[in-house]
């Protein structure tokens, strides 16, 4: 068997002499001795560890890796620089607890303070946390937030990602919130005068959640919808992909109150869902109301710069029943990981990553477009599309074709719909080869 | 420790200062300032909002606590101390000044004491 | 030190991506940002050598002993790090065919079996991220359970007074009122104060056992049985599980759903701060309401993912913090059978061995035997001295010694909470009970040097006041042009 316990048997017997007690046996002898258990746990018996690393690659190896991937639906293969790995895997940053000891952990703070900067910067907000487990939690915790006794209905448009708006309903349900979901018209967007419509007939408006780009990867309107939202004095909530951020508008200049988003483009790998992190930023009159941990700046004695955790009387352990959320951890690590990613990268590197997302993926759509499979929408799109299938296929056959040549092609959204994604790390080769193979099964001459 | 003789005294620790028959200015007594400590944030509610005797009607934040405050009179609030938003050590070095809100429409009161009754109430709570 | 802002200048860059080599694409300026982006200008060097500050600026687990109360830092062993470094782990896509994520949904199952068998529970999720989330979650199936009963006057969640948190957090977050019921002159659960509690608006309890004060509360037969007479069901918050782990199960104490922390119990890094791992595990009869994924077995011996029938939906963006679980399973395979209550009981040995050398000076409040962890009141020394809890933290601090737990749990006055773990030596625990008795001697002899403490640290105390009060929570660049 393994063990980390480091005294020895001999030193265990001379340790619980001192306690007082003669055995284990009696250590444990507060416990009700009707419900130990007296044959032992039914697992396997422990192993060393070479037997454990030899399983562990057996299970991986079960899994397929792809050469090359155009999926994306929440989740992105993105290039991560080498400098980003080697400081997140630096063993104090992995092992440290929650940096309640200020004085021991002003490396942690600083790095969460540097954190919350480059998210204002990103989204152009005021207030950013120290993260929250994913982006889909982030955007539940933004609804959850806007609540009061005078806003207390939640509106989220059709075109977010179907696992965001799972989460935000499964909030909702918990606290008996309503949930009010605006329809997209026919190009796959926003439907406005519907949100128009359904926001004036609701009594309590809390907020608005919308997403740019959307779950399509199309553009949508937020400056129109934050006029809308603000109209009727709700919350104008945006989800966004922070890479786009690099060019696309922010938040900010869209007058959003809350920005949110999934954070693991920022140099954290695909890893089956995660971890990710979950980023939320606001404007300023909201900072004592964002949930999680929050780093500020001050000094200590000397007058010294100082990083602590504060505006703490926010939070559960203070505020126990009444804080508005129970969120006791972040995602720190992972924050960590996407500062580093985004001081690697720089403000033109971001630009240029999302630059060539944009290009990617607009090739791709060209390509798949002249190999018979055409773009759904008119509307503009960042690095994700969709594309309708023509007569005589399957979407089923175009991604097996891909599949068994070590491609992973878009997600499949119903019988005609393909999600497909590009990002930086896609060459011009590879997509010229997935088009290949897409135009060869449409033609029927598959290999 | 200071309790001025014109106020009256709830026993949760906020000072009522009647202006006429029917309004009022609250604040937190300065018993109430030295047990929370320094004060570094206050919710306060919204003028219009209406409360019943005792309803929390507010909170206070130090750095590691938060304390609700109660309404010591039913009515509805008319002013609030907004320059206690910015500066709530106001309440830490001034209680009796600092203000938090101005109640009108009373149509009652919780239970209040005057200042000596209060301040032998709060021997038997130090103990 | 200087922020990595600070070491910016403006055209210093590292050469990350090649030159795309497709057509470029033009948006509609609309859509563009006219801000300017402020993240740093920097060379790898520098940023190589900024974190390298901050890390030294840092304390990890193996800095020095961590006796954080009610957070097990044990040691964080080096093979589950490789494990889940992985390629085949971590390249996979969440999305990808079942068929081709055959692997991680063996690993999910086989920590599952694991994780199954040590609590007593018959189905687990894994979506919670963390402790917080899986007590969220746990607590919407017993309202989902209430709510498919047709059961919908229970509107209380039972929570006793030494509780964390979250649990009051929790149920609220789920609509709850919360009431809190008082803890007994053993440390326990007040029977008399419970049995008063509860009644037919009982949604159900939340408990931790060994509870905050690291106390095995011995009625818990009794607790639990007087929650399911009413009509509630019993939440077993497992934040202290590496007391018992191997020896007792929640199943067996009679609860019906519970969460696990895997960044404390099964040796996962914390990370500053998470990611964790929460995973929650109830009794069949609650399985069909858990989130997330279920995996099953095809009739060919695949295995295959669906919801379960009555989910309460989704906590999570996909299937929770995936990489925690292979660190959590390479450490459950490593101990196995005999190495889990092994943990668990030198766990407790180490515990119980420092506060046996410790309350010969120090009060002890609640002294009848402890389990993994033990609580100390500093109520006498600060009556003689003016010495508290805050400062006997900050003075370890000076000697490479991460302070325990304080001001928690509440019903403590000065508490300072030590839990050891039992991955730290016999010398290590001598080492810091003589520093302990030391300072306590000090707060006698030289109160000003506590008062002032630490010494020795990157900075003094810092103005958490005035940090509150006028909060700077991020950098700033100043006007733009």
């Amino acid at each position: 068997m393994g063990s980390y316990v480091p005294n020895t048997e001999r030193e265990q017997m001379e340790m619980l002499r001192e306690t007082g007690c003669g055995s284990f046996d009696e250590l444990f002898c507060g416990l009700p001795q009707e419900m130990v258990i007296s044959e032992g746990l039914d697992i396997p018996e422990g192993k060393s560890e070479l037997e454990v690393i030899r399983s562990m690659k057996e299970m991986a190896e079960k899994n397929k890796k792809y050469k090359s991937c155009f999926r994306g639906a929440g989740a992105y293969r993105h290039y991560i620089p080498s400098i980003v790995k080697s400081v997140v895997e630096k063993e104090v940053f992995v092992t440290a607890y929650t940096p309640y000891q200020a004085e021991l952990s002003q490396g942690i703070l600083q790095s969460i303070f540097e954190y919350q900067t480059m998210i204002c910067e990103l989204t152009g907000m005021d207030v950013s946390n120290a993260s929250v487990y994913d982006g889909a939690v982030a955007a539940a915790e933004a609804v959850m937030m806007c609540r009061d006794r005078r806003h207390e209905t939640v509106f989220v448009s059709a075109s977010v990602h179907p696992n965001v708006l799972k989460v935000i309903r499964t909030y909702s349900n918990a606290a008996d919130v309503k949930v009010v979901v605006v329809p997209e018209t026919d190009e796959h967007v926003t439907d406005l005068d519907m949100l128009r419509k359904l926001l004036e007939e609701e009594d309590k408006p809390a907020c608005f959640y919308m997403e740019q780009p959307n779950y399509y990867g199309l553009l949508e309107d937020p400056a129109a919808m934050a006029e809308i939202v603000h109209n009727v004095k709700a919350k104008f909530i945006m989800g966004c992909e922070p890479i786009s951020l690099g060019v696309l508008k922010t938040p900010g200049e869209y007058g959003a109150d809350i920005a949110v988003g999934e954070g693991q483009p920022l140099g954290m790998p695909l890893s089956f869902g995660g971890p990710y992190l979950g980023f939320m930023a606001v404007k300023a009159d909201m900072m004592r109301k964002i949930p999680g941990r929050i780093v500020g700046e001050t000094t200590d004695d000397d007058g010294n710069r100082a990083f602590v955790l504060t505006l703490q009387a926010r939070e559960q352990h203070i505020r126990r029943e009444k804080a508005s959320s129970n969120i006791c951890s972040n995602q720190a690590l992972c924050a960590l990981t996407a500062s580093v990613y985004m001081s690697a990268m720089g403000p033109e590197g971001i630009a240029e990553a999302a630059r060539q997302c944009a290009a990617k993926a607009h090739y791709l759509a060209l390509k798949l477009g002249d190999a018979g499979l055409k773009t759904e929408s008119s509307n503009e799109f960042f690095n994700e599309f969709v594309t309708v299938l023509p007569e005589g296929t399957s979407c089923e056959a175009i991604l097996k074709a891909l599949d068994d040549n070590g491609i992973l092609g878009g997600l499949q959204l119903d019988d005609s719909r393909i999600l497909w994604c590009a990002t930086e790390v896609n060459t011009r080769a590879e997509i010229d080869n997935a088009a290949e193979i897409v135009k060869a099964v449409i033609s029927g001459k598959e290999a | 420790m200071n309790f001025p003789g014109e106020l009256k005294y709830s026993k949760s620790h906020e000072w009522v200062k009647m202006i006429d028959d029917t309004t009022a200015l609250v604040g937190l007594t300065d018993f109430a300032q030295q047990e929370l400590g320094d004060l570094v944030f206050i919710n306060l509610p919204e003028e219009g909002d209406e409360f019943d005797a005792d309803e929390v009607f507010a909170d206070v934040e130090s750095v590691k606590a938060v304390s609700d405050v109660l309404l010591p009179a039913a009515g509805t609030i008319a002013e609030i101390n907004e320059e206690l938003l910015d500066e709530p050590q106001q309440i830490n070095s001034d209680p009796y000044g600092a203000w938090l809100v101005k109640v009108e429409g009373i149509t009652g009161f919780a239970e209040l004491m005057d200042a000596d009754a209060y301040e032998a109430y709060i021997e038997t709570v130090e103990e | 030190m200087d922020l990595i802002f600070e070491k910016s200048v403006p055209g210093k860059k590292l050469t990350i991506l090649p030159e795309c080599d497709v057509p470029e694409v033009e948006f509609d300026p609309a859509f563009c940002r006219s801000k300017k982006l402020n993240l740093p200008e920097v060379s790898e060097t520098e940023i190589s050598r900024h974190y390298s500050r901050l890390a030294d600026r840092s304390h990890g687990v193996n800095d020095g002993f961590y006796p954080l109360g009610s957070c097990t830092m044990k040691y964080n062993p080096k093979v589950n790090e490789d494990a889940a470094g992985l390629d085949e782990l971590t390249d996979i896509h969440p999305l990808q065919p079942v068929s081709s994520v055959q692997g991680w949904l063996e690993i999910f199952d086989t920590a599952e079996k694991y994780l199954r068998e040590i609590t007593g529970m018959d189905a687990v999720s894994f979506q919670p991220a963390a402790g917080a989330h899986g007590e969220f979650t746990g607590i919407q199936l017993i309202k989902a359970y209430h709510t498919a009963n047709n059961d919908t006057k229970r509107n209380k969640i039972i929570v006793p007074d030494s509780a964390h948190g979250t649990n009051p957090a929790s149920g609220s977050m789920c609509g709850y009122e919360v009431v809190s019921v008082p803890s007994s002159e053993e440390g326990g659960i007040d029977l008399e104060q419970l049995a008063a509690a509860v009644g037919d608006d009982t949604a159900g309890l939340m408990l931790t056992n060994p509870n905050t004060l690291g106390i095995f509360d011995r009625n818990i037969l009794k607790i639990t049985e007087i929650i399911h007479n009413a009509g509630g069901l019993c939440y077993y918050d497992g934040a202290n599980l590496n007391a018992v782990m191997g020896i007792v199960r929640p199943g067996d104490m009679g609860f019906d759903v519970m969460h696990m922390n895997l960044h404390k119990t099964f040796s996962t890094p914390h990370g500053g701060g998470g990611p964790g791992s929460g995973p929650v595990a109830c009794k069949d009869f609650l399985a069909g309401f858990l989130p997330g994924i279920r995996i099953g077995k095809t009739d060919a011996g695949k295995y295959d993912i669906e919801a379960a029938p009555d989910t309460i939906g989704s906590v999570g963006l996909f299937y929770g913090n995936a990489l925690v679980v292979v660190k959590a399973l390479s450490y459950l395979l490593t101990l196995g059978r005999e190495g889990v209550p092994e943990a668990a009981k030198n766990a407790v040995l180490n515990a119980n061995y420092m506060k046996a050398k410790l309350e010969k000076v120090y009060t002890v409040p609640y002294d009848k035997g402890c389990m993994h962890e033990f609580v100390i009141s500093a109520v006498d020394i600060k009556k003689e001295t003016g010495i508290t809890a805050l400062d006997i933290a900050k003075s370890l601090i000076d000697y490479g010694i991460h302070p325990p737990t304080i001001y928690f749990p509440l019903i403590v006055h000065e508490a300072l909470m030590f839990e050891p773990t039992e991955t730290e030596t016999r010398e290590e625990l001598d080492k810091a009970v003589e520093v302990l008795l030391k300072i306590h001697e000090e707060a006698y002899s030289n109160p000003d040097k506590l008062h002032s403490a630490p010494h020795n640290a990157v900075i003094g105390r810092p103005d958490e006041v005035t940090a509150a009060r006028k909060p700077v929570v991020r950098f700033d660049f100043g006007a733009e042009e």
